[in-house]
């Protein structure tokens, strides 16, 4: 395993800009996520990586040796693709020998790797099918065998859940996760699912349109988010335009003051006020300070959604545990009047987005 | 369709469903209707070949094997069915490689002309053998004068045009074949450590096999049965057995052509048959 650098690579097709000067380390044994919507470049980041699309300019370093121009079938990455791509004319067994037998492994030797590595993934049975006589799931797990059978120095997964239905997603998510942190694998997993990247990664890369937008654990991600897109792409966040009126407080467009405490970091662009949805109590009445009139509520099971109009025009949306015996958010019907109470350091006045 | 598919598509619970049951018995018939279609003369050519009397007419005089021995005994014949299987191999021999090879671009490669080279090798698709035979044949006459050697009648001549005649269908089989690829797999190769020629070997060739299969019994076929444009580029000595059968219906007309025919539809049926076992030849075509 080693530690991979990718440095101002770009990529251009024609006229436009998939990949603009994206920066980022893989340290060694960590997992890293490539997380942003679709279309953002993700994976035209990674198929650079892999070898399979020339950069247009910036370059890669692998273990400390510059790999920009090196081809493919030597680079020594294990890239898992997101059709699993398995060869069809070949057992499970063929599929994971594969690489070794590329990299000269006799037969005899290669026997107790296969073996190995589909154990690894708890296959061992299924050694003598075709893929095509296997489920989803378990091609997923081949493929997954058949990149780690040759020990890459880096381990690639292009959206390796997109294709299983939820319950079999959290399972091989899991998989992923405790393999990885098992054999000690440099990883970069590609994904536009959140709940993905925030549960896998020890870190995330947020992209959009290209371009890296933040760094950072998923923690930072989402409690400190440096603008008003990684806010949203990373969890539900309430934001509402507002000015910067003195240290304690904000102003809504819609000519509201909000309490929000000034940050040392704040920026001078900052021009969104993002709170999130848990970090604010509701309850009924006009007694607090913000005060709104309740337009829908939303059960969710172990949670319920409210939906607030505060002043004319501005909405925000609170989650709270659902309320059960006698609290008074029980009573509270659709256009009675609520008010709203949250902690001065809990919303972030922050940029649109932000400039590097 | 195979006949399978189309069985079940008659049997279909939808069909069913949707259709009333006149307009399912009206189906029914129609699909009756073209497979007769389809093996009525086949049929009809194999029992005439037993048929004792000279002169076609039914009912039959009586059966027997007298056309068969016939057949066999007339040089022409023997000598036609040599030459068309050799002619056959060589164009399938020369004729695949060559269509593969023009293939793979077409599908794997973006460059401006790729549209026209498309529509211009399935050309001689669409066209009648006769034009195309005048053509090669005029091109050859002008060959000829500078190159000043023999090419019509010659069988070079003859398996050069049979390979034009052939690399269209081997085209369309093997795009169609490479089309369902997914270019991951053979990305996921490069990846383990495979060089591109590895990648070609060990992926892309295995994986274009029914393709590549049918086209070679196509392109046996096509030339085995080729008339009419074999016709004007046979040179003595180098009859085919089409052209040796026409010949012979130039003169005579007994039931030994429909013995001849009936040994070529077991010929090719069996090649059909041995194909089938490689590949479903029903999926791909
Ligand atoms: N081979 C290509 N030719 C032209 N444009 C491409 C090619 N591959 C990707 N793109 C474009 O680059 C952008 C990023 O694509 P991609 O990396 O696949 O995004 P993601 O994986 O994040 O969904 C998209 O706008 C896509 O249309
Ligand atoms: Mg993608």
């Amino acid at each position: 395993m080693a530690k991979l650098t990718v440095e101002r690579l770009k990529k251009q097709f024609g006229t436009s800009i998939a990949v603009d000067e994206l920066t980022l380390e893989v340290a060694q044994g960590e997992m890293v996520a490539l997380l942003g919507p679709s279309g953002c470049g993700k994976t035209t980041t990674l198929r650079m990586i892999a070898g399979f699309v020339a950069p247009t300019s910036g370059r890669m370093l692998l273990g400390g040796n510059d790999i920009t121009r090196v081809p493919p079938h030597v680079r020594e990455t294990g890239l898992v693709f997101q059709s699993y791509a398995l060869f069809p004319h070949m057992t499970v067994a063929e599929n994971v020998g594969f690489g070794l037998e590329m990299r000269g492994v006799s037969r005899a030797q290669r026997g107790p790797l296969i073996a190995e590595a589909l154990g690894l993934v708890r296959l061992s049975h299924l050694a003598d099918r075709f893929p095509k006589q296997m489920s989803g799931g378990q091609q997923q797990r081949v493929a997954l065998a058949r990149a780690l059978a040759i020990s890459p120095k880096l381990f690639l997964l292009d959206e390796p859940l997109s294709n299983l239905d939820a319950k079999l997603r959290a399972e091989v998510r899991t998989e992923i996760r405790s393999l990885q942190q098992r054999l000690g694998l440099t990883t970069l997993i590609v994904t536009h699912d959140r709940e993905e990247a925030l549960t896998m990664a020890d870190r995330l890369v947020v992209m959009e349109g290209g371009r890296v937008r933040q760094v950072g654990s998923a923690r930072e991600l989402y409690e400190e988010p440096r603008d008003a897109f990684v806010a949203e792409f990373v969890g539900r966040c309430n934001l509402l335009p507002a000015t910067r009126e003195d240290d304690e407080r904000v102003r809504t467009r819609g000519g509201l003051l909000l309490s929000s405490r000034r940050r040392a970091d704040e920026s001078s662009s900052a021009s969104t006020l993002a709170i999130r949805p848990e970090r604010i109590a509701i309850e009924p009445g006009h007694h607090a300070e913000i005060k709104g009139q309740l337009e829908a509520v939303t059960y969710l099971g172990a949670h319920t959604e409210y939906q607030v109009l505060l002043g004319e025009s501005e909405r925000v949306v609170v989650t709270r545990p659902t309320p059960v015996r006698d609290d008074p958010m029980l009573s509270v019907r659709t256009n009675d009047p609520v008010s709203l109470t949250w902690d001065t350091e809990a919303p972030r006045l922050i940029p649109e987005t932000a400039k590097d | 369709m195979s006949e399978e598919a189309l069985r079940g598509l008659v049997s279909s619970r939808s069909m069913s469903r949707g259709f009333p049951r006149l307009g399912r018995f009206i189906f029914a018939e129609c699909v009756a209707g073209a497979y007769l279609l389809v093996f009525a003369p086949v049929a009809m050519i194999v029992l005439i070949s037993f048929f004792a009397q000279e002169i076609v007419s039914f009912p039959a005089n009586g059966l027997t094997l007298h056309w068969y021995a016939n057949a066999w005994a007339r040089p022409e014949f023997s000598r036609g069915l040599l030459t068309s299987v050799q002619v056959a191999m060589a164009t399938t021999a020369i004729g695949v490689p060559l269509g593969v090879a023009a293939a793979i671009p077409l599908v794997r490669s973006r460059f401006p002309a790729k549209a026209g080279i498309n529509v211009l090798l399935l050309a001689p698709l669409a066209l009648p053998g006769v034009v195309t035979g005048a053509g090669i044949y005029m091109m050859y006459v002008a060959a000829e004068n500078v190159l000043d050697t023999d090419i019509k009648g010659t069988m070079v001549g003859l398996v050069a045009a049979h390979t034009m005649l052939t690399i269209p269908w081997t085209v369309r089989l093997v795009v169609a074949s490479l089309q369902g690829l997914d270019e991951a797999i053979e990305e996921a190769a490069a990846n383990l450590g495979a060089g591109p020629f590895t990648v070609f070997r060990r992926i892309t060739l295995p994986m274009m096999r029914p393709g590549i299969v049918a086209a070679a019994m196509f392109s046996f076929i096509q030339s085995f049965e080729n008339l009419d444009l074999t016709l004007l580029l046979v040179g003595p000595g180098r009859i085919t057995l089409p052209v040796a059968m026409l010949n012979y219906l130039e003169f005579r007309m007994d039931p030994t052509l429909a013995a001849v025919a009936t040994a070529q539809i077991v010929l090719v049926g069996a090649l059909m048959l041995v194909t089938d076992r490689f590949v479903k030849l029903s999926r791909i075509v």
